[in-house]
């Protein structure tokens, strides 16, 4: 439970800028043009540009928050946006442009139809560029599987849930041990959609370092210690069969509630680049450290999870991927292929070893490769959604 | 050389100082320059500032002095380099031989700040059969605005199984304890904590070594270094002459910090008051030190905006999102799209501000550093946080809403901290620390 910037909050802004993006153009930064939003203009320094990459740094000269956008020559269609930007602050928004026809438009106040509506015109490059006509139905495509597979993963995890629970109130601890690490598998391929409810996350994922002086601790990792004890620390008490049914009770229900919450979910296409990136970010900082799974040192299934969950968002966008950038998709093809085989090869039956059974060098090899896949799948918001 | 030295009634002047190497009975001589800063309160921090500003860029040769009502070190303005330690005093100490330490410190730390060698002999003047007193390495180093500030931590006045070694358990402040645990905290026992501390900044990084392996030298077979720090590059201003530098997020750090150019905030928010109690502490202040390891290699990957909502400023010219510049103050009212606020509910700078916390405020004084790298080839980087303090109430309300609820936790994690009464400055001739053992 590190990642508190959240799939689902970090997605809110770019949603839209979809429509207009085309091929990335191989010939490098294009003009940087600035934009003057001021109380009552929307004055652009040029209105025709050549196609390929053109960043617009835009400028709040009002007094009221401003929002910049380009639109389509329907004047409607919205192909990127700057949003947003306080009085006094400047920001920039760089997006791929096909040849065509254009307006610019600043929205002070960010109500209203906005002002300073004006032709902008994008003129053929030398090296040409496509636009991707299926990207709408590639994205509805995207976003309906990836609905599935969250409601997939959390429909398994109650079940897993539930059995889980059950084995700790009857005592069963080798049985509970064992679906420890399976059933979480299934929180931890969507973690970076579970716990953007701010609310559940820390009731089923919590670390024992995360928590407040005088804060009830409960979830997964305070039933983990108690499973453990062996690797808790001197004095640490068992705990008693009533607190051992409140926690169980409680995994359960929080379990209940997040299925709930998970039924009407969308998923943008940024919130789908932004989750796999989130994956990442979580193998990065709590599994390949050892830190996610203090007791249980299962942090292996939890690593392979995330990378199942990150695996899943990057092939539902990766048809879209390989007409914008090709090569970037042959370097994530290789990279995550890499990382798996690094997976598979500390397999030992269904289960994986535990980390503090792994060598320094072993844990050095996953640390090198998930920076080497980090690196290029942190390229693919900016690719894909500008 | 020429030096800048401290007028607490004009301007800065340049007066010819003698350079390092001199004996230690120049020493005399150096006690009633240092004089000039005594009981002048705040003047003798305004006049620090004012030689700072009139300071050449590197501010080489300032020398701040090291006698006066309040250490130098707190409202000083903050030079570029840092070197702490850490103490455990020995466990056949005396309380004599702690304050004949404190007396041999503040000795010693006079000497240097003053861009002095230690002992009577310094560094190459000595007997020739004898080790030499100082260590040498500083020699032909202006004194690089050294400044050289100590502080007491809990388990000097009494230890953890109760022990009361000198007789000061009875006068250890109510509010020196152990910290409390926050959230998210993954503190290591040897990177925190310490019976006694040193903080010795400079604006060269060799002077600033010198200093504390001369005094940890002094201190063998009565205090031996616990943990130790080193700080690269500061992360704050704590006067407005000087601009915002950045933390190694890229992000200028410190831009609302209390500056000596606030009287009203120093005195309110870093000087222990002479109401609060105890007396020997008037004037003083509380030092927290947080050993705040940064993932970068994370960070570094993530998008600018994220980046920038998690801060709530924007990462060019550190102006808050809700509009302005740098100094602007931030609006945490304003909204943007979908009524959501322009700075995030979860934003470091939100969560910090004085306006969310009942208008707590604290001195930063914190600073880079990259211990080279961990196991997995990640740097071992992170910011060195120091935050003075008139109690440690406001450093433990601060970071209560931080470890809760800042989006900067997956980035950072806590692993180590301590905390030390600074006690007021000496008088000339006297030593620090001084009005504990009275």
């Amino acid at each position: 439970m590190r990642a508190r910037f959240s799939l689902l909050a970090l997605g809110s802004a770019a949603l839209l800028a979809l429509t207009g993006c085309v091929a990335n153009n191989p010939g490098g930064a294009g003009p940087a043009l600035t934009v003057d939003s001021s109380a009552d203009g929307c004055s652009v320094s040029a209105s025709e540009v050549a196609a390929g990459t053109t960043s617009f740094s835009v400028t709040n000269s009002g007094d009221q928050v401003t929002e910049f956008y380009l639109l389509g020559d329907d004047g409607l269609r919205i192909v990127g946006e700057a949003e947003n930007i306080g009085p006094g602050l400047t920001r920039d928004l760089v997006v791929q442009l096909a040849e065509g026809s254009y307006f610019t438009a600043c929205k002070p106040g960010m109500v209203g139809d906005g002002i300073g509506k004006a032709a902008f015109t994008v003129t053929p490059s030398e090296s040409g560029t496509v636009v991707n006509a299926n990207l709408d139905q590639q994205v509805e495509t995207a976003n309906t599987n990836y609905s599935s597979y969250v409601k997939d993963q959390i429909a398994q995890l109650v079940t897993g849930t539930d059995a889980f629970a059950a084995a700790y109130v009857a005592g069963d601890f080798d049985s509970a041990r064992t679906l420890y690490a399976a059933t979480r598998m299934h929180w931890e391929r969507v973690e970076t959609v579970a716990e953007s409810f701010g609310d559940l996350d820390p009731k089923l994922d919590l670390r024992e370092a995360d928590l407040e002086e005088g804060q009830d601790w409960t979830g997964w990792h305070a039933i983990e210690k108690d499973l453990w004890p062996a690797e808790a620390e001197a004095g640490f008490a068992a705990y008693t069969p009533e607190k051992r049914s409140s926690l169980a009770e409680q995994l359960v229900a929080d379990t209940a509630t997040l299925n709930d919450n998970v039924q009407d979910l969308t998923f943008s296409l940024s919130q789908q680049t932004n989750g796999a990136i989130g994956l990442l970010d979580e193998v990065a900082s709590g599994k390949v450290t050892g830190e996610e799974e203090f007791w249980s040192h299962t942090d292996l299934w939890d690593f392979q999870a995330n990378i199942d969950g990150a695996t899943v968002l990057y092939a539902g966008v990766r048809d879209i991927l390989v007409e914008e950038d090709a090569d970037l998709a042959e370097s994530l093809d290789s990279e995550f292929a890499s990382l798996q085989e690094l997976l598979d090869a500390q397999r030992v039956g269904d289960d994986f070893t535990l980390y503090t059974d792994l060598t320094p060098a072993e844990i050095r090899a996953f640390a090198d490769q998930v920076n080497a896949l980090a690196e290029p799948l942190n390229q693919l918001t900016a690719t894909l959604v500008l | 050389m020429t030096d800048k030295t401290v007028d607490p009634d004009g301007p800065p002047q340049t007066a010819a100082v003698p350079a390092r190497g001199f004996s230690r009975r120049a020493l005399f001589g150096l006690a009633g320059a240092g004089a000039v800063g005594l009981g002048l309160g705040v003047a003798g921090d305004r006049a620090a500032i004012a030689v700072a500003a009139a300071a050449s860029p590197t501010g080489a040769s300032v020398t701040y002095p090291f006698f006066g009502a309040h250490q130098a070190g707190i409202v000083t303005p903050a030079q570029d380099r840092l070197h702490f330690a850490a103490f455990d005093v020995a466990a056949d100490l005396t309380r004599a031989d702690l304050i004949e330490l404190l007396q041999d410190w503040s000795t010693a730390a006079a000497l240097m700040t003053a861009g002095r060698d230690v002992g009577e002999f310094g560094a190459v003047n000595g007997p020739y059969d004898a080790p030499p007193e100082d260590t040498g390495e500083a020699q032909g180093l202006p004194p690089a605005g050294l400044t050289i500030t100590f502080g007491f931590g809990p388990t000097l006045f009494q230890t953890a199984d109760g022990a009361d070694r000198f007789g000061l358990a009875a006068r250890r402040p109510e509010a020196l304890t152990a910290l409390p645990h926050f959230p998210g905290d993954m503190l290591e026992e040897g990177r925190s904590d310490g019976d006694l501390c040193i903080q010795a900044c400079a604006d060269d990084p060799q002077v600033a070594v010198h200093a504390i392996r001369n005094l940890s030298r002094i201190a063998f077979g009565r205090a031996a270094i616990r943990w130790s720090q080193l700080g690269f590059g500061r992360t704050s201003s704590t006067s407005t002459s000087q601009a915002t530098p950045r933390n190694l997020f890229g992000f200028k750090d410190g831009t609302a910090n209390i500056k000596a150019e606030e009287p009203d905030a120093v005195t309110d928010q870093v000087w222990v008051g002479s109401d609060d109690g105890p007396a020997w502490l008037a004037g003083g202040s509380y030092l927290v030190a947080r050993r705040i390891r940064m993932t970068i290699e994370t960070w570094d990957r993530t998008l600018l905006r994220e980046q920038e909502t998690v801060i709530g400023r924007n990462k060019g010219a550190g102006a808050p999102l809700s509009g302005g510049t740098e100094f602007t103050e931030p609006d945490f009212t304003i909204v943007g799209r979908a009524d959501a606020p322009l700075i995030d509910q979860a934003a470091h700078v939100r969560l910090a501000h004085p306006t969310q916390n009942a208008g707590t405020r604290m001195l930063r004084r914190g600073y880079n550093f990259v211990d080279g790298n961990d196991e997995l080839g990640r740097l071992n980087a992170g910011l060195f946080f120091i935050s003075f303090q008139r109690s440690p109430e406001q450093f433990s309300r601060v970071q209560l809403s931080l470890a809760k609820n800042d989006a900067l936790n997956e980035y950072i994690r806590h692993v180590g901290s301590a905390l030390f009464a600074v006690p007021p400055g000496a008088a000339a001739g006297s030593y620090v620390g001084a009005a504990l053992f009275a």
